[in-house]
């Protein structure tokens, strides 16, 4: 029927027409490229050069140190790596790691959460200040960190003699090491989650409001998906540096064989022992966190792009 | 002869891009690039600045092969969409870089700049960042830049993109200007079919990579080569109809089509202005009821509604539009001067024809 | 909101306070004394040395790397981009016992390093090389972005004004990325500072020689010299807190240019 155009339509039948010709035409194309480079890019000689000089620096600085870990580990062969697991120490060691970390992760993501809400949402004064506080485990060495909790703690400490009078050990006991660990660690949840709350603003929020929603609800339903994999995101560093932690729990821990060893603390203890392959046997394990780490976060960024790229064709 | 493209064609990855595009500017001229988004124009540029490389054909600068000269040689002036200037530098910087490369001597590029700066109405901004400009300051700068080694043509991408209206209509009518002044060949790209009919000497029209047409304004608005380029310039009613004893019929609408077998499908189109309108029902033959008016400015858009419900485009004067007592809702009677048959089964776009004799209406506005 | 402060008080400050009540118990000068040791000073020496050099060879490298895994396209290089973050989550005590491991006489590295007289274990080297393993996330991660985001038409309209690609990169790439390079050197700096896990493998921690300042804060513990360390520690913070105040300035810097 009749109807004007509002636009200058978009031919189709001629953009097909145009598919038509271009096979005949390969072997002028291809010698056309190898003649005829753009003037904005390096030529090919200082490109692989580069390339190779960075390939050669992450070969030596990323790869062969993962490499041998695991190499090391299994170096007296599979059943000593097995049998130096097993050790009772050993067991010891993975399981109060665990623990700290089952302790210290929910810990900072609930902070975690609390905070980033709170600086995303909301304006209020100080709201720089607690940005620094947040970022402050970042900036202090952990061996400063540990000290902290000793002066704080420690029979020495402002209330070692109280807790010595209670019969309450904190320093050299587990309950330090879980302080240690997630002052170092808390840090992790909050910054991932920040920005992403930032970035989706708060109109979501308010329009969940204006539809009724309780404060509560509106969390649950509107802010948590829309910041799901940042929050994951976060959570798997933290758990990665929890279960790493060294410097902050080799000072709080006071190193009791079977007791207080966390896992990176009997690496080193067996490496002093110059038991080295029960030290990498060990030292495996947490590699091998490392690289899920990475294998996760590399995911993650992937699935987030993708779903980026459909929300921008759509 | 400035610029010449002989059969180029461009393929990224296996998909073409560009098909065998064959035309050539003179010297001195300002061209268009003109075509729907994503139709090849600005690949067509940036292998006339050396920015891509044709995958087959020859690309010619004033008589020289250009295919193996670098964009560093070509010594062409190209102004991008989003103006890249660069951020560290200041205004005199930016318009500098290009001098220094050419090693021009301080005093030189001292008074080349001043020359610019003045020419450009930049004045006084020679120490701000790109940061501190507005968007015409930016667009302005990056012109400057472009044009400061005296290149041999001067290469636009949608030079007007990025500046809102206002600004857009001052930067036309200065490009022009400085079009005249300076007499540097240059071809800017554009989707904006008013901006290529109301700034340039001849418009390239570029689809699905295609060469689609190349003319003088005049001549691609009133003689367009095909169906896409009569409804790309300008707007356009569009009618489907179907031939009767001589007569192309759609409604209570009727356009002569002798030596048209019976049953034929014919599409019609016309120019709003080709719609005359009056308030006396007697006027002219056909009756409708307007509609809608819309205020454009100085022109009224007009949607005159048939019984039949057929919907008809016209334009029309404010002047006259009250003259003639207008309002949305009255009867008017209506004729249509001139149409084109867009297509047939078996043939397209056929020369305009005149419905009854008038004289030909005068292209004044870009309608 | 209530929590956060909680939480934040409850971890973060009161430690802070309890050492700061600790420092401000000493008079100035013990604190003098304590924080200047001959061997605190030669610990500060290999830390801000070592430190500075792991950073500086992370700003060379980092920047290349980034550069390569953002401008071009080879074989493994989505690999290499994730393995980049490796020495982040790389627990530092493994990172230190597998690169001791590597450098030692008999290790891979070593056994071709040690006969040309490059020791890598037991050496300041050593802990260069360890610094360096853990700062190399940094530089790559802060320039990475940057890189992405440089629009190509800065360096094509260079390029239609008949600059070279070393020229281009010279005047309009270099002062445009420079920044973050040292923004990302001075991370790599300041988390170098403060290492321990990783260094104490490859070290060997020898007094006046290879031993670290949080090493030295350790050992001062060990002898129950609280004084003593926390006088080191304050050294350190202080120190970290002025970097963090340069690192934020050093941000705003780099977003100058921008609108």
């Amino acid at each position: 029927m009749a109807t004007p155009p509002p636009d200058p339509p978009h031919s189709d039948s001629l953009t097909s027409k145009a598919e038509s010709a271009p096979t005949l035409q390969r072997n002028r194309r291809d010698s056309a490229n190898e003649k005829s480079r753009r003037g904005t890019e390096e030529s090919p000689l200082v490109k692989w050069v580069l390339i190779s000089v960075a390939m050669g620096f992450s070969i030596i600085f990323l790869f062969v140190p993962l490499v041998n870990v695991f190499a090391q580990a299994l170096a007296k062969g599979f059943a000593y790596y097995w049998n130096s697991l097993g050790h009772p120490d050993s067991w010891a060691a993975i399981r109060l790691t665990l623990l700290v970390a089952v302790i210290s992760v929910p810990l900072n993501v609930v902070f975690g959460l609390a905070a980033a809400w709170a600086i995303a949402k909301f304006e209020f004064r100080g709201k720089s200040l607690l940005i620094t506080l947040i970022d402050l485990p970042f900036s202090v060495s952990p061996v400063v960190a540990g000290l902290m909790f000793v002066v704080l703690f420690g029979l020495q400490g402002f209330f070692g003699g109280w807790l010595r009078d209670h019969d309450i050990k904190i320093i050299f006991a587990v309950p330090g090491i879980v302080l240690a660990t997630t002052f170092v660690t808390f840090p992790f949840v909050a910054r991932e989650l920040i920005p992403v709350m930032q970035s989706t603003g708060s109109e979501q929020e308010q329009a969940a409001l204006t539809l009724g929603a309780s404060g509560w609800q509106t969390f649950w339903h509107v802010t948590l998906p829309s910041v799901k994999w940042g929050l994951v995101y976060g959570i798997i560093l933290c758990n990665a540096r929890a279960m790493g932690e060294f410097g902050a729990v080799s000072v709080v821990s006071g190193h009791i064989t079977g007791l207080t060893d966390t896992m990176p603390l009997r690496i080193e203890k067996l490496y002093n022992e110059y038991n080295a392959p029960a030290a990498f046997a060990l030292a495996s394990l947490l590699a091998l966190l490392a690289l899920l780490t990475l294998a996760l976060k590399t995911f993650l960024e992937w699935k987030q792009k993708r779903q980026h790229d459909r929300a921008q064709n759509h | 002869m400035s610029i010449e493209l002989r059969n180029v064609s461009k393929a990224f990855g296996g998909v073409s891009a560009v098909n065998n595009v064959s035309f050539s500017i003179q010297d001195g001229e300002l061209i268009a690039l003109l075509g729907p988004s994503g139709g090849g124009k600005t690949t067509v540029l940036r292998m006339i600045a050396g920015l891509e490389m044709p995958s087959s054909g020859d690309v010619f600068i004033r008589g020289q092969r250009m295919n193996d000269i670098s964009v560093q040689q070509r010594n062409i002036g190209f102004v991008f969409q989003n103006y890249a200037l660069f951020k560290n530098m200041t205004v005199f910087k930016n318009i500098a870089f290009g001098l220094k490369i050419k090693k021009w001597k301080r005093q030189e590029i001292q008074e080349r700049i001043t020359e610019l700066l003045e020419l450009f109405g930049l004045q006084g901004l020679e120490n701000r960042y790109p940061h501190q400009l507005s968007g015409g300051q930016r667009q302005r700068v990056a012109i400057a830049r472009a044009l400061a080694p005296k290149p041999s043509v001067l290469l636009l991408d949608e030079p007007f993109g990025a500046v809102d209206a206002k600004i857009r209509q001052e930067l036309r009518e200065w490009l022009v200007t400085l079009h005249h002044e300076l007499n540097v060949t240059t071809v800017f790209v554009t989707h904006d079919q008013e901006e290529a009919l109301e700034v340039s000497d001849r418009i390239v029209i570029i689809s699905g990579g295609r060469l689609v047409q190349i003319g003088t304004p005049r001549e691609v608005y009133d003689q367009p080569a095909n169906e896409f380029v009569a409804r790309f310039i300008g707007v356009m009613n569009v009618l489907e109809t179907e031939v009767r004893e001589g007569l192309a019929r759609v409604g209570e609408l009727e356009f002569p089509a002798p030596d048209q077998p019976n049953g034929q499908k014919m599409r019609i189109g016309f120019r709003p202005y080709a719609v005359q309108v009056s308030s006396d029902l007697t006027a002219f033959r056909y009756h409708a009821v307007l509609r809608r008016t819309f205020f454009l400015g100085v022109l009224l858009r007009l949607e005159l509604e048939l019984p039949s419900g057929l919907i008809v485009r016209t334009r029309m004067t404010k002047e006259e539009y009250s003259v003639q007592g207008l309002e949305d809702g009255k009867e008017v009677s209506f004729q249509i001067r001139q149409f084109r048959v867009l297509a047939t089964e078996t043939a397209t776009l056929l020369p305009e024809s005149d419905v009854e004799y008038q004289p030909p209406p005068v292209l004044g506005e870009n309608i | 909101m209530g929590f956060t402060l909680f939480y934040l008080t409850a971890l973060v400050l009161i430690p802070f306070a309890a050492l700061i009540i600790r420092t401000l118990g000493m008079s100035w000068a013990d604190f003098w004394h304590l924080a200047t040791t001959d061997r605190a000073l030669a610990a500060y020496r290999l830390t801000f040395g070592a430190s500075l050099m792991a950073a500086t060879a992370n700003a060379v490298f980092g920047s290349l790397l980034a550069w390569v895994l953002v401008r071009y396209e080879f074989p493994g290089r989505r690999l290499v981009d994730a393995m980049v973050d490796f020495p982040f989550a790389l627990p530092t005590a493994v990172a230190g016992l597998t690169l001791a491991n590597l450098f030692a006489p008999n290790g891979w590295f070593g056994s071709f390093l040690v006969p040309l007289g490059i020791r890598g274990a037991f050496t300041p080297l050593g802990v260069v090389i360890a610094l360096t393993f853990v700062g190399l996330p940094f530089v790559v991660r802060t320039l990475q972005p940057v890189l992405e985001n440089l629009e190509p038409e800065i360096e094509e309209a260079a390029a239609t004004l008949g600059s070279s690609r070393l020229r281009t990169f010279l005047t309009i790439l270099a002062p445009t990325l420079f920044p973050p390079v040292l923004t990302g050197f001075a991370l790599a700096f300041a988390r170098a500072v403060g290492e321990f896990g990783s260094v104490v493998f490859i070290s060997g921690n020898l007094p006046y020689k290879t031993e670290i300042a949080p090493y030295l804060i350790i050992m001062r513990l060990e002898e129950y010299d609280y004084t003593g360390a926390i006088a080191l520690a304050v050294v350190l913070l202080s120190f970290s807190f002025v970097f963090l105040g340069a690192i934020n300035v050093l941000e705003q810097w780099s977003g100058r240019y921008q609108k």
